[in-house]
């Protein structure tokens, strides 16, 4: 293996895998796959792949961990015992913990917990296969799935790393890069505000190197914007279509007067309620 | 000053929908000049205002809502009911019974924990914990009936405009559907095969909520039911 790499290198230096060195994974985002969840996403990141599921806002328990002015946001993130080889141990490590805190992080800047008291959030991000870049992987998949939730959100939160290989920067680093790189720094960021929200760093890089390579990061982010949502509104473009073949005049989506969304539930409410069943009752 | 998408176009999170000053309507927030989205929906221009409706989303208590829950816990002079909100609602003695209570009271007479019940915020107290009220014609513990859930922000269209959607459901199917806001849905029909057919339908109009001429397609699918049944 180490000697085919040398051989290649010898001539044209590549990736381990062919990709330029700007180049991400492909990714693939899907949301809404558990129907049991509030909101819910899985994302294929190279060969990374991952489920995470959001539930709430609802009711805290334990109790005495809510707050009384803000909701809380609760994240876990947890690796399957078969998503990496040799197995491990599914029960949660230092590292999985500083995972959870570090989403919690990235995301809580998206949300606006004021508005839920003494509520929580619950994101459950589980690792089913896992390939280097796994907690960008998980932030980029539970970006989606709170928005899946319905959770008011400033913006979605992309992540993705950058780092150091054989002097080289590249973005997106697969497992063999992580782990033989120089260095290795996960990005995550709201692109609307330009915001970064996670900044870590491994290994050792120059201070021109790590400037560049926050600003690749933050590129690959905005290329991963997009897909996540491409992802939300997959979902309803499906819909839409089958519905459009179904009636016949109204193949395009436009307002029509009658049946309209109405957001005025009070109103209607009371003869769906009272009148209508004791009509047919009587009858 | 100009809007930056079509009309009911689907929006996420994040996506710049006005430029310039508006009054911003449900689901949207301004940032220095700038409104944008803040759930999955369709964005709704009306003359002075922007608004996002939204196709995702929990359950926020609202006062003179009528909801659907269950008794999680019993304290003393108050039932715990779980209303899938943000929080548990609670349910005084004095809202659910006209006699004065007492510790000779035996409040498993009137409600015990996992009962379902059909109850009215009249309330939100400094907590914003939704205080319920089952004083009231069609209120009360739940004896009969199954009970689906939707998501919550798909109710007002479950309803439609002045209830024209449920309404011709219910004409239809002959059955007794009550609509909790917080997206539990009570069916109550004379068979349960009736019950099944209400729940089909509600879950097509859930699917398919942000699409245009529901109520008419609905309607020819309950008929086209009905003559096969004959």
């Amino acid at each position: 293996m180490s000697k085919q790499r040398k051989k290649k290198s010898a001539k044209t230096w590549e990736r381990i895998d062919g990709r330029k060195q700007d180049e991400l994974r492909p990714i693939h985002i899907e949301s809404g796959v558990l129907p049991n969840a509030d909101g819910s996403a899985y994302i294929e990141m190279g060969r990374n792949k991952i489920m995470a599921g959001v539930y709430g806002p609802r009711e805290m328990h334990p109790k005495r961990l809510s707050k009384p002015n803000l909701g809380v946001l609760r994240c876990r993130y947890h690796m399957a015992p078969f998503s990496v080889d040799p197995r491990r141990s599914p029960a949660p490590s230092r590292r999985d913990t500083e995972i959870s805190m570090v989403m919690r992080d990235s995301l809580e800047p998206a949300l606006f917990l004021e508005r839920y008291p003494r509520s929580v959030i619950d994101v459950f991000v589980e690792i089913i296969q896992a390939d280097g870049g796994t907690r960008c992987a998980s932030i980029n998949a539970a970006a989606v799935a709170l928005a899946d939730a319905g959770i008011p959100m400033k913006d979605l939160v992309s992540a993705c790393a950058a780092g150091k290989y054989e002097g080289k920067l590249i973005l997106d680093l697969g497992d063999y890069e992580d782990k033989k790189g120089e260095s290795d720094m996960p990005v995550a960021y709201m692109p609307k505000f330009e915001q970064v929200t996670l900044l870590q760093m491994e290994g050792i890089m120059s201070r021109e190197e790590t400037e560049e390579c926050i600003k690749m990061a933050v590129e690959g982010c905005k290329k991963i914007y997009e897909i996540q949502k491409e992802a939300l509104k997959k979902k309803y473009a499906v819909v839409r279509e089958e519905a459009g073949q179904g009636a016949a005049e109204a193949p395009e989506f436009e307002p029509k007067p009658e049946p309209e969304p109405e957001l005025e539930p009070e109103e209607a409410e009371e003869p769906t309620m009272e009148d209508e069943p004791k009509e047919d009752e009587e009858q | 000053m100009s809007a930056k998408q079509e009309e009911r176009s689907i929006v996420v999170p994040g996506d710049l929908i006005y430029e310039g000053r508006i009054r911003t309507g449900d689901n949207t927030y301004r940032d220095r000049e700038n409104v944008y989205a803040t759930k999955v929906g369709l964005v709704n221009y009306s003359k002075d205002r922007v608004s996002v409706i939204a196709l995702e989303g929990g359950y926020v208590p609202l006062v003179g809502d009528l909801v659907v829950g269950t008794v999680t816990d019993l304290e003393l002079g108050q039932w715990l009911v779980d209303i899938d909100g943000p929080t548990d609602a609670i349910l005084t003695v004095s809202e659910a019974t006209d006699k004065p209570f007492r510790t000779s009271l035996d409040m498993t007479q009137i409600l015990d924990v996992g009962d379902l019940v059909v109850a009215k915020i009249f309330d939100l107290d400094r907590n914003r914990t939704p205080l319920l009220s089952i004083l009231g014609r069609e209120l009360g513990r739940v004896n009969e009936g199954f009970v689906i859930k939707i998501t919550p922000s798909k109710i007002p269209r479950l309803i439609g405009k002045k209830g024209s959607m449920i309404n011709m459901i219910l004409k239809e199917t002959r059955c007794n559907v009550t609509i909790g806001q917080n997206g539990r849905i009570l069916i109550n029909g004379r068979s349960r095969g009736d019950e099944e057919l209400v729940e089909r339908v509600i879950r097509m109009v859930e699917d398919e909520a942000h699409t245009s001429g529901l109520t008419n397609r609905i309607q020819e699918y309950l008929k086209s039911i009905k003559e096969e049944k004959r």
